[in-house]
């Protein structure tokens, strides 16, 4: 039987600190639900909107992915393994915390907020190397179908360390789009960036968050032009 | 509220002093570091810990030997693996772990109707 969770946008976490106003979809650092922990090995999805010149100061992370996928504005990222990089809206980052970086991120515009997701996945193997990749991917890729921007390959500049997948898609109203889970024992965590969709019944706005498991297909219906992200995860955690 | 030692191993030495640092800033959490298996054994033979925290950089052997010998010299030691390396999830970890301890061992209380 098909299991689900929702998540409405007004239902998250939320921490304004002035310079970072972030919503929490789970449980983060001072936010603590314990009915919000985590949809299988996703672990964290944060809507941070960063005012300009401000960012987060160096600091550690590790046996985590991080991915980071800016919505608006430039970021620019510095961390222990030598990378400075700037990524801005288009673009996707991933690091591999494994056994332990620092890095840094600023809104490297002074007047203009940055907004990005900062999403963490638990691995599948702790204590790996340390890595970082970045890429900018095409958008009209992904215009009335999913476009995969993460997977495990390794081939490939934007993988991570877990049997998990990552999609987006733009979508005009009317259009409907088929997903097909990838693994078995897998669920889908699906966020709205923007508009209104209907998946496999549930109506859902912009920020909600729907976590459905035990399902082979998705079916996506844009009720209005809408954008949206799709994390394939695991339900169990190693 | 009793103060809740935690005993914290890893082998990254500028991870472990955040994660101290950050557990010490929670008025009730009072954390001790060990960046070696020998260092953590002695601290945990030393005081009476409530919660283990492990930390990145352990290896799988390690790890499976400080959990048999941790819960064979306390049966209701918790044990945690901590991910992320920083703020993001260590409250949340430590919190969920000490609640989930905390619901096992509440007394359970049966009514009978008409009792009450």
């Amino acid at each position: 039987m098909t299991n689900t969770v929702l998540h409405k946008a007004a239902t998250r976490g939320h921490a304004n600190h002035g310079w970072l106003n972030s919503y929490h979809s789970f449980s983060f650092a001072s936010y603590y639900n314990p009915e919000r922990i985590h949809f299988g090995a996703l672990r964290v999805l944060n809507d941070d909107t960063v005012t300009g010149g401000m960012g987060f100061g160096t600091h550690p992370h590790d046996n985590m992915e991080i991915i980071s996928i800016p919505l608006e504005g430039d970021l620019e990222h510095k961390d222990s393994m030598g990378n400075t990089a700037v990524i801005r809206k288009g673009d996707v980052q991933v690091m591999s915390a494994g056994t332990g970086i620092y890095h840094s991120e600023y809104n490297k515009n002074k007047n203009e907020a940055a907004k990005f997701l900062q999403i963490w996945v638990y691995p599948n193997k702790k204590n790996v190397k340390p890595r970082y990749g970045q890429a900018t991917l095409n958008k009209a890729d992904r215009h009335n179908t999913l476009q995969t921007i993460i997977s495990p390959n390794a081939k490939n500049e934007l993988w991570i360390q877990q049997d998990a997948w990552f999609s987006m898609g733009n979508l005009d109203k009317d259009i409907t789009v088929k997903y097909n889970l990838k693994k078995e024992g897998n669920g889908v965590y699906v966020f709205v960036l923007a508009g209104d969709i209907t998946v496999n019944g549930q109506q859902l706005q912009t920020r909600d968050g729907f976590g459905i498991w035990n399902v082979q297909t998705l079916n996506i219906k844009a009720d209005s032009p809408a954008e949206v992200l799709l994390m394939e995860v695991p339900m169990t955690i190693n | 509220m009793e103060q809740v030692e935690i005993l914290v191993t890893g082998r990254h030495p500028q991870i472990m002093d955040t994660v101290l640092r950050l557990i010490n800033q929670h008025g009730n959490w009072n954390a001790s570091g060990a960046l070696s298996d020998e260092v953590a054994i002695e601290l945990f033979q030393q005081r009476a810990f409530r919660l283990v925290l492990l930390c990145s950089g352990i290896s799988e052997e390690s790890e499976k030997k400080l959990r048999a010998l941790f819960t064979f010299q306390n049966p209701g030691i918790i044990i945690v693996q901590h991910y992320g390396g920083g703020s993001g999830l260590l409250t949340c970890e430590i919190q969920e772990a000490l609640d989930k301890a905390a619901a096992k061992n509440k007394p359970v209380v049966q009514y009978k109707d008409g009792l009450l």
